[in-house]
């Protein structure tokens, strides 16, 4: 069967690519079959989902900052801070709002291109550049919060963000009609760029897979979004994190693929000085990315107060590990030059995933961190082994 | 006991699916120099790699005998214990520690537990002067030059008592007087009864030492040739290397005279922040419409500090005098400013600041002109996949496909995308920085033929280069440089390697 043969040396040639998704889908799996389907019960999967949120637009950043060569470790508290802003901003000054997200967008971007600065045009190290930046705002959430304590959000249309779902419309026998017409629209569009791009590709005389495996191809991740759609539209259809994930990943997915800047960005990470050499301002590539940072961390500190309904004294910690995790986990590569979006949103997922799974289990906390460490080691390794014998 | 220290026999050896080596037979006598050539990518350096145990037993197939015994060596130090040490073009210098420290590293005169340094430096001064090299051993490795360095790797290889040593390519990063050295010193060991393997492309440093030398050619060993039989000639050597007899090794170009300047430097200085001195100093040059500048003289003597300089002031260097380009003068503050203007610079150092090693083919090319592949920020993949398909097509680059990664090219076709990526963004001067270094016969021909073709479309170009032959053979005007300066102007009916050599020595 020569069908077969296709489907053998596609998946052998990508096999880092699809590494992951194999991961996530045996990781769900196992889940399902131990809780008997609860894991993969519409709620769950919601809820799973939601939580992963504000790590899963951290991953996203922190992901592109280790693709050029630096981390940042500020990123956790950062958020935290922005977050109490956000509050502070809502519930004291009374600020509706539509005013309080973008300034407390601008603010992260703000504080990002500062961390941009000291490292850009001082030359101070990341690491220590952000770990002065982790210190400082710490200290700094601390300082807001001190006489108040938790700050309670009361604020319907701040906390829909992280708890809240996109409008109805009609339930059609139990299922959510907007959330389906966007799965519907997810397939829609994903079929016709890949036919557009095939079709792009064949009038250019370039090679194609072959037709039976590009058909295949589109099935199977059609047959994926509408899983998803399908099992979200059973509980309360998608939530504004989820859209806030798909957007982000979107954005991303297209600045880092299709874009100039994208290919700079990933050139200044696989070899500064010939970038340089390129014609490209490495300075600037540095700012945007530290930049884009901040701005994601000011979205993640909005999604866990919105979610958590309050911001609190230790909000953000261990944050920025666990995003730097999922980035790992995501298949990007502390050398430089190499990551995706696509792998730090699914690392992101794999990591919730691990704990909504073993919640449900009721694994002690102490094994889960134990199990989440070799995760993050296995995913490593197996990168590693796979980028040996790959090309 | 055979006269042949290492016979290797039916080596072949192959990377997914394709033959790297194909039934080699090579053949060591024991205390001679036995030079291994052959064009890039020929498969010399896989060939030492199966031989030192980079490639371990198993993963090769034939006989490798070396002193009478069928050797197995399932790593690098199996081959190092047997004596056998191979001294890389890239060398493996720790920058940071002192000479001796790295002369035994990994192989350390130990008292009990402990490091002996007291015996160490004696020791590390007992092969410093072996290897004619007079430096305090206690100097960092970091402040000495690239002659040394290599002469350090040798002391650190005969610390461990080698008996086979094998260099790659020694002298590609030497200047002439290091170069002469280190044969002189290969020549000495020769006397002490090492036997030495050396792969290298400068065949009059073949011709003058090699006892006999072996030519391999797409993975094949072509024939063995024996210096007391004579048979060690240019034109035999090249011969067999690429299979045809080149007879101009410079091909010829229509010539074309234009007047207009394209680039013209007056006074122009450079002060190197960092080093706290002049790279360039006073400089005054002229590049005309469709002509071929040498830049000659040694390493150090400013030439690829004039380049980046040019180049948008790439090492930010404070910048004095004028530079004009088509009579205009023009400041130029960062390296895509210097596209901008139309100046393209390919770099000596291919690797270290040239290629992004760990993209493919198709994203190297387009780097320095994304805009060309692009509209409004947007990348045509289609587009840039014709691009790149074009220049690996015109250049001859030879790759399994657009997607293969640059790291995994030899060092002719990465030269080649090299160039690609710089024609690319259409530029009106071209500066070379050492074109052809570390490149075989046929991959220097075809770019020659390449530059020829660039002049005679009217572009120009400043080429650097420290193979005098190069400079003679290609070039219509030569400057030569020395410490900063430009010491003379020649055209070319008046210039010859005295001369150049005298300016350069000034």
């Amino acid at each position: 069967m020569t069908l077969i043969n296709d489907v053998k040396t596609l998946i052998s040639k990508n096999i880092r690519d699809y590494g992951m998704y194999i991961a996530l889908f045996v990781i769900f799996l196992i889940f399902t079959i131990l809780t008997d389907g609860l894991f993969i019960s519409s709620r769950n999967i919601s809820n799973l989902l939601d939580s992963a949120g504000y790590i899963a637009v951290l991953a996203v950043g922190v992901m592109l900052v280790i693709v050029i060569r630096h981390i940042d470790l500020s990123i956790g508290f950062l958020a935290g801070f922005l977050g109490a802003i956000a509050a502070i901003l809502l519930m004291q000054h009374g600020l509706p709002v539509y005013i309080v997200i973008p300034v407390i967008l601008i603010l992260g971007t703000i504080a990002g291109l500062f961390t941009g600065f000291l490292v850009a045009k001082i030359g101070i190290p990341a690491f220590v550049a952000t770990l002065a930046g982790w210190l400082i705002y710490r200290g700094a959430i601390l300082q807001v919060t001190e006489k108040s304590g938790t700050i309670i959000v009361q604020n319907d249309a701040f906390n829909a963000i992280g708890n809240g779902y996109i409008p109805s419309i009609m339930q059609i026998s139990g299922l959510h009609l907007l959330s389906l017409l966007i799965g519907v629209l997810g397939i829609i569009f994903y079929n016709l760029s890949a036919i557009s791009n095939r079709r792009n590709k064949i009038k250019y005389n370039f090679e194609v897979v072959s037709k039976q495996i590009f058909i295949l191809q589109l099935v199977f991740v059609s047959a994926i979004i509408a899983a998803i759609t399908w099992i979200l539209a059973g509980y309360n259809g998608f939530s504004w994190t989820v859209m806030i994930i798909l957007l982000v990943v979107l954005v991303y997915h297209f600045l880092t693929t299709k874009t100039v800047m994208g290919r700079h960005i990933y050139a200044v990470g696989s070899n500064p000085e010939a970038a340089h050499l390129s014609g490209i301002n490495v300075n600037k590539i540095t700012f945007i990315v530290f930049g884009s940072m901040g701005l994601l961390s000011a979205l993640s500190g909005i999604l866990f107060t919105s979610r958590l309904q309050s911001a609190t004294t230790t909000a953000g910690t261990l944050f920025e590990l666990d995003a730097i995790a999922a980035a790992y986990v995501g298949g990007v590569s502390a050398a430089g030059g190499v990551g995706k979006v696509t792998g730090a949103i699914i690392g992101a997922i794999v990591m919730a995933s691990l704990t909504s799974g073993m919640n449900l289990l009721g694994v002690g906390i102490s094994y889960q961190y134990m199990i989440k460490g070799g995760v993050l080691a296995l995913a490593v390794i197996f990168d590693v082994m796979t980028r040996r014998k790959g090309h | 006991m055979s006269e042949y220290i290492l016979e290797m026999k039916q080596i072949s050896k192959e990377f997914t699916g394709v033959k790297a080596l194909d039934n080699v037979n090579f053949k060591v006598k024991k205390g001679e120099i036995h030079c291994l050539v052959g064009e890039n990518g020929a498969g010399k350096s896989t060939l030492m790699k199966v031989l030192s145990g980079v490639y371990p037993y198993g993963t090769y197939e034939g006989d490798i005998v070396y002193e009478g015994k069928v050797q197995q060596f399932n790593k690098i130090t199996d081959s190092v214990n047997a004596g056998i040490v191979i001294i890389y073009q890239e060398l493996a210098l720790f920058p940071d520690l002192t000479v001796y420290e790295n002369i035994f590293a990994g192989n350390e005169i130990k008292q009990g537990a402990f490091i002996d340094w007291n015996e160490t430096i004696v020791e590390a001064k007992k092969l410093l002067e072996k290897v004619n090299l007079d430096v305090n051993p206690e100097t960092l490795v970091k402040d000495l030059g690239v002659g040394k360095r290599q002469l350090i790797e040798i002391a650190k290889a005969l610390s461990k008592d080698v008996k086979l040593l094998i260099l790659d390519e020694p002298t590609a990063a030497l200047n002439e007087d290091d170069s002469e050295n280190l044969l002189n010193l290969l020549d000495e060991l020769r006397k002490q009864g090492i036997t030495c393997i050396m792969i290298s492309h400068k065949l009059k440093e073949v011709i003058s030492i090699a006892d006999s030398a072996t030519v391999i050619r797409d993975g094949q060993t072509i024939r063995t040739l024996d210096a007391s039989k004579g048979e060690i000639t240019e034109n035999t050597i090249i011969k067999n290397m690429v299979g045809r007899e080149i007879q101009d090794i410079y091909p010829k170009r229509a010539k074309k005279s234009y007047e207009e300047k394209v680039l013209e430097l007056k006074n122009w200085s450079a002060y190197d922040q960092k080093l706290g001195r002049h790279v360039v100093k006073n400089a005054n040059l002229y590049v005309k419409k469709g002509e071929i500048i040498g830049l000659a003289g040694l390493m150090g003597s400013g030439r690829t500090e004039l380049a980046l300089s040019i180049f948008g002031n790439a090492k930010a260097y404070k910048l004095q005098g004028d530079l004009l380009l088509d009579g205009m003068p023009k400041a130029l503050k960062h390296t895509s400013e210097a596209i901008k203007a139309g100046i393209a610079y390919v770099t000596e150092d291919r690797k270290g600041d040239g290629l992004f090693l760990l993209q493919d083919i198709k994203s190297n090319i387009s780097a320095a002109n994304l805009q060309g592949i692009s509209a409004n920020g947007v990348i045509n993949d289609n587009e840039e996949i014709k691009v790149a398909d074009g220049y690996k097509t015109s250049l001859h680059i030879k790759a399994s496909s657009l997607e293969q990664l640059v790291g995994k090219l030899s060092g002719g076709n990465q030269q080649k995308v090299s160039l690609g990526k710089w024609l690319f963004v259409g530029p009106k001067l071209l500066i070379l920085d050492e074109p052809t270094r570390g490149i075989d016969v046929g991959a220097k021909f075809e770019i020659y033929t390449v530059m020829n073709k660039l002049i005679e479309e009217g572009m120009s170009i400043i080429m650097i280069s420290s193979e005098l032959g190069e400079v003679l053979g290609m070039s219509d005007r030569v400057y030569v440089m020395a410490e900063g300066e430009i010491k003379g102007e020649l055209p070319i009916e008046k210039a010859d390697q005295e001369k150049i050599m005298q300016l350069a020595t000034q």
